[in-house]
């Protein structure tokens, strides 16, 4: 099994499966937060949906408004089950921390090319720990190739 | 993190029950980030849109103010809301939307929060001076202070900086850390920008090199100190691009007198940016020649903006809907000075305490038939295409010109 640990750490022990790719992330640049979707063109993750999802993502980008937008989400149960981080800013952690929804950052691999798309992962904040308990399928090398600009290849069945 | 006794008594409740959910809410973040304690600040400005909000949101504004405890202890402030009141008809918004903002201002004035609605109080309220400790909300609020005015503040979003409204304090990570505001990645300019488009491309192509919170770019080579509108827009793009918090100028910014100041002459240079590289930018903005709406907001125009704005607007006649939209405090001298007529005589619309991208943009180009955007933000147009529009980048002249015509030339 593989293990990660982070070094900064929130909420309740999770599982699900894993939209990885190698880019930012913001609650208003990319989400449709009405159709759960991911809707900016040029994010890698476009077109799938990341209600229930874990977000194995690079960065925090852009804006403040994530901080109240995954608070809106959860209650709507249309947010992510947990966000993962190569590295976090301010605003997903004080989102987070509203939101109950578990967030790890910081880690000493880039997770986002260490785990494949698709994998059934384990956020388990408690512990600090990202633990893979089933790996993907890797249909989406490109998530992965550290181009910014393409979006992935779509999960088969989604 | 190491509290001291008043706010263990905060903890314990002794000054409410909305005092303490505040400082639970710091005390998580501030966890989170190896904060060893809180420091003092001395204002707040919170970003806090009924877009963002949703009705969860406003409902737990309302419980705070049903509290009835006495709100916020130090002056706190509001970002742009979402809409002008006055101009809500004419863009298509919803009658829920407007009551929802009715309820999340009630909520705020009941919390003692002053609705300034801005996003520029830097230009207009109460600029934040080198050293001082504030809870700032809206990401080119925060780059500016930090930056231009040599404060300290992290990116505090709407729950956190509400929370330093109500106990007077955050937790000390971060940019109030002065570890944290040294130099991490130096970039040498060939080339100096004259027009605010310009200003925004370079920033928000240093935003994406930079690439996260918590890289510092220190910038040399600039051949002039560029105005307050430039620094805005050239610090509102980076940090959308690159969720970037504080930038040094040598020569410009207080903290930068030297290279040395802040660790720079440590730095090997990373990247040499030049006017090309500002161009592949603004190329990847290019799209259709067509325009449905013309946009100047985001940030919010100051009053010479809208000076320069209503010249370009003087005796023209309007095919394509135009709006400029600036702050409460701005928008009295607008209409004082005679650009508010120019600007709506020649069909445009002048609008206050909003911004067009936490104004329900989704659901305005829905409502309007607006998708391909033209204006002279970076920040904007980075932020749009999630919204369904095809932003593009223009000088505020082309986007005039766009305008009158219905082409972006």
């Amino acid at each position: 099994m593989m293990e990660f640990i982070a070094r900064h750490a929130m909420g309740e022990k999770v599982s699900g499966t894993a939209l990885v790719a190698n880019d930012g992330f913001s609650a208003r640049y990319d989400l449709n937060r009405w159709t759960g979707l991911f809707s900016r063109p040029a994010h890698k993750l476009v077109g799938l949906s990341y209600v229930d999802r874990i977000l194995i993502l690079d960065t925090a980008k852009g804006g403040v408004a994530s901080a109240w937008m995954l608070h809106e989400m959860k209650s709507r149960h249309m947010a992510p089950k947990a966000i993962v981080f190569n590295t976090v800013n301010t605003i997903l952690a004080q989102g987070a921390a509203l939101g109950g929804i578990a967030l790890l950052a910081g880690f000493d691999v880039d997770v986002t090319a260490a785990i494949a798309h698709g994998s059934i992962v384990e956020v388990d904040p408690g512990a600090r720990m990202l633990r893979v308990l089933k790996v993907g399928d890797g249909t989406v090398a490109a998530a992965q190739s550290g181009q910014r600009t393409e979006p992935v290849v779509r999960v088969q069945g989604r | 993190m190491i509290l001291d006794d008043e706010e263990q008594a905060i903890l314990g409740g002794a000054l409410g029950v909305v005092a303490q959910t505040a400082l639970g809410h710091q005390i998580a973040v501030g966890d989170f980030f190896g904060a060893k304690d809180f420091v003092p600040v001395t204002q707040a400005h919170i970003m806090a849109d009924t877009e963002s909000l949703g009705q969860a949101g406003v409902q737990w504004l309302e419980r705070l103010a049903d509290a009835q405890e006495g709100g916020v202890r130090i002056p706190t402030i509001t970002d742009p809301r979402g809409t002008d009141f006055s101009k809500a008809g004419d863009l298509g918004q919803a009658d829920w939307m407007l009551e929802l903002e009715r309820r999340a201002i009630s909520a705020f004035e009941r919390l003692g929060v002053s609705m300034t609605d801005t996003c520029i109080n830097y230009q207009t309220v109460l600029a934040a001076t080198r050293g001082e400790h504030v809870a700032f909300g809206d990401t080119g609020v925060v780059i500016y202070s930090n930056s231009v005015g040599g404060a300290r503040s992290n990116f505090e979003g709407g729950p956190s900086a509400l929370s330093a409204g109500l106990t007077g304090r955050t937790p000390r990570y971060g940019y109030h850390l002065d570890a944290s505001r040294q130099a991490t990645l130096r970039i040498r300019v060939g080339w100096t920008p004259r027009a605010l488009d310009d200003w925004g491309a370079l920033g928000g192509v240093i935003g994406r090199l930079a690439g996260n919170y918590w890289a510092v770019p220190v910038v040399e080579g600039l051949d002039t100190a560029p105005t307050s509108d430039e620094l805005k827009h050239f610090g509102a793009a980076m940090a959308s691009f690159g969720s970037t918090a504080l930038y040094h100028l040598v020569g410009i910014t207080p903290e930068a007198f030297t290279l040395k100041d802040v660790g720079g002459d440590r730095l090997p240079v990373a990247h040499r940016i030049g006017q090309a590289d500002v161009a592949a930018l603004r190329s990847g903005y290019a799209g259709e020649k067509g325009v449905d709406v013309v946009v100047f907001s985001a940030p919010q125009l100051s009053i010479y903006e809208l000076r320069q704005l209503a010249a370009l607007c003087k005796g023209r006649s309007f095919r394509r809907p135009l709006l400029a939209i600036t702050s409460p405090q701005v928008k009295p001298d607008c209409d004082r000075f005679g650009y508010t007529r120019l600007i709506e005589s020649a069909g445009g619309m002048v609008l206050s305490g909003m911004c067009f991208y936490q104004s329900y943009a989704r659901e305005m180009g829905q409502a309007k038939g607006w998708k391909r955007l033209a204006t002279n933000s970076a920040k904007l147009v980075n932020i749009l295409g999630g919204y369904g529009y095809a932003p593009m980048l223009a000088s505020m002249q082309e986007c005039v010109d766009a305008a009158e015509t219905g082409e972006l030339k």
